[in-house]
């Protein structure tokens, strides 16, 4: 493994010099800036960085101001992720004015969810969920997905960069003197977005001129924010031999992370070892499961429901779950759903919400007492699925969380500290991390802790001990500013590198069989674990490239095998070792060379400063290098 | 049965005790509204000459102090008498806005504005739901509200000298002086901060809430 900057070698073209620079930490930045670009909200927490000590890191939330309905700006600590398409007669002039602009250029935040909640097709939601789903190419306007053709659409990349927008303008307003593009800033993804998703978010950073910004795994940043909390006392509540699970639910996704704690030299080191599946399934899902319930029993009374009462059921659900979740005593919650319009008494609908609808839906339904050997069902569709993204087919959280430990049993093998039983069957976790809004109900929580430890009580092995003291919703931002300061070579660094290896798909050399499709082989380009700021080429095998003609390669990735090497080739492996990404393209562009030449080129992966893989095709004739392409779904 | 008649053509023949108390009566009450003019007469000429006096004051005492004192021209300047009291003029902008947010947030309007009189007690009270529900949350997300005392209601209480009149009210047999010991009645409420959205240039507050026309 060679350094990355040695790979900068006379006549590299110019646009590569810039896009592989490595971002270090910006000399002089005053403020170390945490940016959680959650599924369904924004938050953006900082604090100062100017010789401080670790004990004396206090991130703030920023208020972010924000219409919430036209002609009102309010200041929320949350951006809601919603982008709104209004329609030119819709709003009238001036009332969507902001505290830095007349008009900006898409209406973001809480007016988009308020508007859009009454106008669903002109409703850009869940862009997030978007950039990570392999089909879609995610710089064409394609949302909203279901919007009529007159609807003017945007591209999930576009709506991600909106958001980012309006955080940059309203820090820009907020702290005149320090500049965004100045300060170190550090954007939170699930762990696990694809290198595709990574490169996007990057890019749209790029956009609102934050080239600075480096990306972090949203579970690692909830333990960054368990560090900090702590103020150096997590060491006593950490100990060698630990893997720690984060268990991220946020509203759209949940996310797991496995963090093992080792020792060197004396002292503790954290390092990430494994991380899941991207499962969209979240607190969102729950509340429509709930409103779905309770729209059920209204019609077993003979009540029909409108779409609007549906939606206004849903948000009352959600407050009537929390009620019955934080108040042990409260045992029914009444809903009501007002009529439209002006007239209030009479027209309005009322039911209720019972602990024992609540505990039947979201506890059993989301978190059922299953085995460790259970696997998420699939192909069982229910009412919860919406047409466009893969929405988790199973909800059973648990299952999937089952399937995980299972799946990353040899997680930790290499490392000496960690020693599993020998008739474990999955890999155990000794202390348990929460993150995301839906956990900091009691009784949620209570259960999952409650199956892991059936779990690991069937294997003799100890319970696990849940890490306190996160703020849920806020966690991800503030771990995520404290990670800026942490790059300064201050506080603990969980390590980690690529969560995954990473395989070109080429076809095996074997005698052509009528009526079969030449076997594929795995070609593995980038092992599991490779740090940031480091590279490494595919030396034995030469693809010739076609000058001027996109080339393009079968892309897969693994996040259970550990020990293959850069140039492994796999010639069989099972479905659930390999999940295949969209294909990667090369474009040799015809600059001084004269197009349908062939030229001989070497693959070559490197981690970027940044957090994002790249790769490279390198050719063997003069060293040029020319970027190979991540975004290049369905692009016809 | 008795009745009195009325006729205005009669003339008095005799002069009895009703007619000298009517002369009395007649009499005392041109006295006092004579008294009456006199004193508006004095009082307003009195009036005229006050301002002069009072402009008269602060002219003359200048030139009999040392000019390089300039502090003190200024103070008394500022020394003469207090100015009538202008009440505060509440601006609209801020009214109509809660209304708005009680409007959306918890139907508000809509509430008060319907006749309850028609429906029964259950109806009203899902509507109050609604309301409440609303209400509870327009309230506590723009405003923070703290009682103004935070002992028990119903318990004693002692106000020390310079209690603040306009936080606590007292009520009741109010004699003697302070310490003043009573019972709590009601706690108070006092308002330690306020989150009121702003509003836009040009955006029309007195819509508190818009028609809805779903096409």
């Amino acid at each position: 493994m060679s350094n990355w900057s040695d790979l900068m070698q006379p006549g590299t073209n110019q646009q590569d010099l810039a896009d592989n620079k490595p971002a270090k930490t910006k000399q002089g930045a005053r403020y170390s800036v945490g940016i959680d670009l959650g599924t369904t909200h924004c938050v953006l927490s900082y604090a100062e960085v100017s010789d401080i000590d670790d004990e004396q890191f206090s991130p703030q939330v920023m208020a972010i101001p924000q219409l919430t309905s036209p002609g009102s700006v309010e200041e929320k600590q949350q951006l809601p992720s919603f982008l709104y398409q209004a329609h030119e007669a819709e709003l009238a002039e001036g009332s969507t004015s902001l505290p830095w602009t007349a008009k900006p250029d898409q209406l973001v935040g809480e007016i988009a969810r308020n508007l859009g909640s009454k106008t669903p097709i002109r409703l850009v939601s869940s862009a997030k969920s978007w950039l990570c789903h392999a089909g879609v190419d995610c710089k064409e306007p394609i949302l909203p997905a279901e919007a009529p053709e007159e609807v003017e659409r945007v591209s999930p990349f576009q709506a991600t960069t909106a958001y980012l927008q309006h955080l940059r303008d309203a820090w820009q307003n907020q702290h005149p003197e320090a500049p965004l593009e100045q300060q170190d800033v550090v954007i939170t993804v699930p762990a696990s977005f694809d290198p595709a998703a990574r490169e996007l978010t990057v890019d749209a950073a790029r956009a609102v001129g934050l080239g600075q910004a480096i990306l972090l795994e949203e579970p690692q940043a909830a333990l960054y924010s368990w560090i900090e909390k702590s103020h150096g006392d997590w060491r006593n509540h950490a100990e060698v031999g630990d893997i720690i699970l984060v268990i991220d639910v946020g509203g759209g996704t949940t996310d797991l992370s496995l963090i093992a704690v080792t020792q060197q030299d004396g002292t503790l080191e954290l390092t990430r070892v494994a991380v899941g599946d991207h499962i969209l399934l979240g607190g969102d899902n729950m509340d429509l499961a709930l409103a779905y319930t309770i729209k059920a029993k209204l019609e077993q009374d003979g009540k029909r429901l409108e779409a609007w009462q549906v939606q206004a059921l849903t948000h009352s659900c959600r407050d009537a779950k929390e009620k019955i979740f934080n108040h042990s005593d409260a045992d029914n919650i009444p809903l009501v759903v007002a009529s439209r319009g002006s007239s209030l008494i009479g027209g309005t609908l009322r039911t209720e919400l019972t602990r024992e609808e609540v505990n039947r839906v979201l506890v059993e339904g989301f978190l059922p007492r299953v085995a460790v050997s259970d696997k998420p069902l699939s192909r069982a569709r229910t009412g919860l699925r919406t047409t466009g993204l893969p929405y988790a087919q199973d909800a059973g959280i648990t299952r999937h969380l089952a399937a995980f430990l299972t799946k990353q049993q040899g997680a930790t093998a290499e490392l000496d500290d960690i020693n599993l039983p020998e008739h474990a069957t999955f890999l155990h976790p000794t202390a348990v991390l929460f993150n995301g809004g839906v956990l900091k109900a009691d009784a949620l929580g209570v259960r999952l802790l409650e199956v892991l430890n059936s779990w690991l009580a069937a294997e003799q092995a100890p319970e696990v001990r849940l890490l306190m003291g996160a703020d849920l919703d806020l966690a991800v931002a503030r771990g995520a500013a404290y990670y800026g300061y942490v790059r300064k070579g201050k506080g603990v660094r969980i390590k980690g590198g690529t969560a995954a290896s990473y395989y070109v798909g080429v076809e095996s050399a074997m005698l052509a069989v009528p009526g079969m499709a030449p076997e594929i082989h795995a070609l593995c380009i980038a092992p599991f674990g490779m740090e940031e700021g480091t590279q490494q080429e595919l030396q034995d095998d030469e693809f010739g490239l076609v000058i001027g003609e996109p080339v393009r390669f079968r892309f897969f990735a693994s996040n259970t095998r550990r020990e293959d090497n850069v140039g492994t080739r796999l010639t069989y492996w099972n479905n659930d070792e390999l999940s295949e990404l969209d294909e990667i393209e090369i474009t040799l562009p015809a600059e001084s060379r004269k197009p349908g030449e062939i030229v001989p080129v070497r693959l070559c992966a490197a981690v970027t400063e940044v957090g994002t893989l790249e790769l490279q095709a390198i050719s063997q004739k003069d060293g040029n290098s020319w970027k190979i392409e991540f975004d290049v779904r369905e692009r016809e | 049965m008795n009745s009195y008649l009325i006729d205005l053509s009669l003339k008095p023949t005799t002069f009895d005790l009703w007619h000298i108390c009517l002369a009395g009566t007649v009499a005392v009450l041109a006295m006092v509204l004579i008294a009456l003019l006199l004193v508006m007469i004095i009082s307003m000429s009195r009036c005229k000459k006050r301002p002069t006096q009072q402009v008269a004051v602060p002219m003359a005492e200048p030139v009999v102090k040392i000019i390089e004192k300039i502090i003190e021209v200024e103070k008394i300047v500022q020394a003469p008498a207090p100015e009538p009291l202008v009440l505060k003029e509440s601006t609209p902008d801020a009214a109509l806005q809660l209304l708005s947010l009680l409007q959306n947030e918890a139907r508000f309007i809509d509430f008060i504005k319907e006749d309850i009189t028609a429906f029964n007690d259950a109806d009203i009270g899902i509507a109050a739901r609604v309301v409440h529900e609303g209400c509870n949350k327009a309230i506590n997300e723009h405003f923070t509200l703290a009682p103004v005392r935070n002992e028990q209601e119903g318990n004693k209480i002692t106000l020390q000298d310079g209690f603040d009149a306009s936080a606590v009210r007292l009520t009741g047999n109010i004699i003697g002086k302070a310490p003043f010991t009573g019972t709590l009645i009601h706690k108070g409420w006092q308002v330690t901060d306020i989150r009121l959205p702003k509003l836009t240039h040009g955006h029309n507050a007195t819509i508190v809430a818009p028609a809805e026309v779903e096409l």
